[in-house]
């Protein structure tokens, strides 16, 4: 079997036949930062974390096609500086209260900003006027959070066959809606055992009665950083 | 309620044959019915068309021109392009809300009408220009904006609207080999089926033929990669969502030659076998689709479309017209395709690309209307003589063949349409269209380069200045950083929302423009503005976030005085005004000596 390769920070990652350069890092255990891409579900490709320079030139490492001989680049100052200020529009764009939050310790967003070493959100913050959906009995959904990943859409579509989730409006103003005509949780199929219940990388989808059941400090990223972690298989809340 | 919606739904659904990939039509037709898009609407599609209602609002939020709530039985869009602005769009639009005693931007109480902004409506060179209902308004003036609000408070229907009012010129001012030359409705067709496919794909790929939209790819080198590319259909799309700021000449190519681009689709379908094309209208034109449509059913008559085209037993091609709602994104080919297939206009992730999984996952050749017109002479005179005209090849550039159509705007005495053969410098299409004391071209649009009066003898051609047509003329009146900052916030506007560098990177930017236009920049905001402008560039998803810093950019460097003017303050950085924040404490301690003052304690001596 002829093994095929590509250098990524200077070493040599393996790949087989199809799969992407962030699949074959996460094979390799090499850590890429990334919050809208994960294992089970086709990439997306937008909230560009994973971007890597390829032969020189950027692109998102979640849907490139790795190749023989490709040249990346992923951890340098220069793209870690560039993903900083992505999670630093992320932090302006939302409501996002760390202290305050039950999924701190347990959010990658959080998570990936201790780990690209975010001091500040740096740009003024929006403060958008997010209302709280409390209608579902076992669910709240906490839209002040939500940063665009699409994740839950895609559980929903791909593996729960509902179509709970989707995105609405345009540009700065896209938010995420759910397949009500009143606009509430409630009035979905949404259930506890869907996929689309424990994919969010934030703290949008979160389940009643169960807060604060890890105390802060014990949650899986204040053990260890994210990229200490295991690469294969994210966290599911 | 629902059943009212039922009846007239069934009809549009009838006739779009219950196809979900027709759901941005659907809502089109559904809210030209009723005004908006009822929330009953949606229900009743997600039944009928199988598809959730997530995604229908998904859609019906995506575009400008498609709302869930009553906006007004008159609905007014004032265009917001900088030429419309310069042409006193602005100053129109406050008399038009003063005399219809509204707000911008929110409907009257009575429900009958609002007046708003919208992104350029592609009649700069007969602007301030608006939509009503959709349907262009030119050369507004305050005797318009009279007439017009006396027609809509007594509510006169717009069928009984003076037609003057909706006049459109071509305005053409310079033609060439495209506008200047004869042309047989169907001579391109039967050249190309008395030479064959493959010999007609070869004269295409002598003439050096490039796309007009801009980005200059080999027309050529697209089609046989089309052709090439396996797949059960293939398809034929012309992109004629002008949307790039200052862009006018695909509406005058359609108005005047749409036998041309038609002629040019259907070239392109033989050689790389689609039997369906669409024309991909963009909203700002819905006033063209009766007359684009009376020229298919022409061409359909004269066997130059349909089955069997021209007697030719393997010849089948027909076009459908897609009108878009209001999204700028959609002129980028994989937003577009996303569009057609009824879904928000998001680019999508490239590879693969649309001549191999274009429309539905097809092989699809998208052009611009510009290239389809000029394939079409191409078929009917061969490569070598395009390829005569233009700037020649060379060994490290293929040159730019062939003609280019400039639509011109701004400060000159004869804004309008201009053919001229690449190559031309901008000085010369200054002299030609009576420009004076001229500070700066914007060329190619918002997206596009600002060349200041050092950089005139540059040529318009693929490898000086690219272009996709814009040609906005500013004189030394002007302020180059309200030019920028008008093309920052169309970014923001039409941002697809897709990426976080262009989402929230393009608002960011909007707001530091602001900032300094109101006055509370410091150079600390200009070197912000780069790094927001670097990171634009290396981490958006597609061109229009790599493009929206152009403006900026330029401007920075070529215009710094119209910059340096705005701060007010040079050493320091002030958020917001800082002694400003202190007038409460003031009031309540009932000083207002210097010491009470901030600048006083900065500059201590300085006298306030």
């Amino acid at each position: 079997m002829s093994a095929m390769s590509f250098m990524l920070d200077g070493k040599h990652v393996p790949f087989s036949e199809g799969q992407t350069i962030m699949q074959a890092a996460i094979v390799a255990g090499v850590y890429i930062p990334r919050l809208c891409y994960h294992t089970e579900f086709k990439p997306h490709g937008s909230c560009k974390l994973c971007t890597v320079k390829v032969n020189g030139r950027q692109a998102s490492s979640c849907t490139y096609q790795a190749q023989p001989g490709l040249v990346v680049e992923s951890n340098t100052d220069e793209l870690n500086g560039e993903r900083r200020a992505l999670l630093q529009m992320l932090f302006v764009e939302g409501n996002h209260f760390c202290p305050s939050c039950e999924q701190s310790g347990n959010c990658q967003l959080q998570a990936t900003a201790y780990e690209l070493q975010m001091m500040t959100p740096h740009y003024d913050h929006f403060f958008p006027d997010r209302p709280l959906d409390a209608s579902h009995a076992e669910f709240l959904l906490d839209f002040n959070r939500c940063i665009l990943c699409a994740l839950c859409i895609r559980a929903s579509r791909d593996v729960d066959g509902k179509n709970v989730f989707g995105l609405a409006g345009r540009g700065i103003h896209t938010r995420l809606i759910v397949n009500a005509k009143s606009g509430l949780l409630a009035d979905t199929d949404f259930a506890a055992a869907d996929k689309a219940a424990h994919v969010c990388p934030v703290g949008v989808i979160l389940k009643k009665g169960a807060g604060f059941a890890v105390r802060i400090g014990r949650r899986t990223y204040d053990i260890k950083p994210i990229s200490a972690l295991p690469q294969t298989g994210e966290k599911d809340n | 309620m629902t059943a009212d919606h039922a009846a007239y739904l069934s009809l549009i659904l009838e006739r779009h044959g219950y196809a979900a990939s027709n759901l941005l039509q659907i809502l089109r037709e559904a809210q030209d019915l009723h005004g908006y898009i009822h929330p009953d609407v949606i229900d009743c599609l997600a039944a009928q068309l199988s598809i959730p209602r997530v995604k229908i609002e998904g859609v019906a939020t995506f575009y400008s021109f498609l709302h869930l709530q009553p906006h007004g039985e008159y609905r007014v869009l004032f265009s917001d392009n900088i030429t419309d602005r310069m042409q006193g769009g602005a100053a129109l639009m406050e008399q038009m809300c003063r005399q219809l005693w509204i707000e911008p931007g929110k409907m009257s109480e009575d429900g009958l009408v609002s007046v708003g902004t919208t992104s350029c409506t592609g009649m700069c060179d007969q602007g301030p220009a608006l939509l009503v209902n959709g349907r262009a308004i030119t050369r507004m003036t305050a005797a318009r904006v009279d007439a017009i609000c006396e027609l809509i408070r007594t509510r006169v229907p717009l069928s009984g609207w003076p037609a003057e009012l909706f006049r459109v010129e071509d305005q053409i001012r310079r033609k060439d080999m495209l506008l200047g030359s004869d042309f047989q409705a169907g001579s391109a067709l039967a050249a190309l089926l008395a030479q064959g496919r493959v010999e007609t794909l070869d004269e295409i790929k002598i003439s050096r033929l490039r796309g007009r939209g801009g980005a200059g790819f080999s027309t050529g080198a697209k089609w046989e990669a089309c052709r090439a590319a396996a797949g059960e259909q293939h398809y034929v799309v012309c992109n004629a969502d002008e949307g790039e700021p200052g862009t006018f000449k695909d509406r005058v190519l359609l108005n005047s030659y749409a036998n041309k681009v038609i002629e040019g689709m259907t070239v392109c379908a033989r050689i790389v076998g689609a039997r369906q094309g669409f024309i991909y209208l963009r909203g700002e034109y819905r006033y063209l689709l009766d007359h684009l449509q009376d020229v298919l059913r022409q061409r359909r008559e004269q066997n130059l479309l349909g089955k069997n085209i021209l007697g030719s037993a393997d010849f089948d091609f027909d076009i459908a017209i897609h009108v878009g709602a209001g999204a700028y994104i959609c002129g980028e080919e994989s937003a577009l395709i996303e569009s057609l297939e009824g879904k928000r206009g998001t680019p999508r992730n490239r590879p693969p690309f649309p001549v191999t999984h274009g429309y539905l996952d097809q092989p699809t050749v998208v052009n611009n209307v510009e290239t389809f017109a000029a394939a079409s002479l191409i078929a009917l005179h061969g490569g070598a003589w395009y390829a005569g005209h233009g700037t020649p090849a060379s060994a490290n550039h293929p040159g730019s063949s062939g003609t280019k159509i400039l639509s011109v705007s701004g400060d000159c005495a004869q804004p309008g349409i201009y053919e001229y053969p690449f190559g031309v410098t901008v000085e010369q299409v200054l002299a030609d269209c009576g420009a004076s004391n001229t500070q700066a071209v914007q060329i190619s649009g918002a997206s596009g380069v600002c060349v200041a009066a050092n950089e005139f003898g540059r040529h318009i051609a693929f490898e000086d200045l690219p272009t996709a047509g814009a040609f906005m003329v500013f004189d030394h009146s002007r302020d180059m950083f309200e030019v920028a900052r008008n093309f920052v916030h169309f970014f923001a506007h039409e941002s697809c929302g897709f990426c976080t560098p262009c989402r929230v990177g393009t608002s960011l930017l909007k707001n530091m423009m602001d900032k300094l236009a109101h006055g509370h920049g410091s150079p600390y905001d200009f070197a912000e503005i780069e790094k927001l402008d670097q990171l634009l560039l290396s981490m958006s998803h597609c061109g229009l976030g790599h493009s929206a810093c152009n403006p900026v950019l330029d401007t920075i460097a070529k215009f710094r005085p119209a910059y340096d003017q705005r701060l007010a303050h040079t050493e320091y950085v002030p958020a917001f005004d800082l002694d400003h924040a202190l007038q409460q404490a003031r009031q309540m301690t009932g000083r207002d000596d210097a010491s009470a003052h901030l600048d006083a304690c900065a500059h201590p001596g300085e006298p306030r």
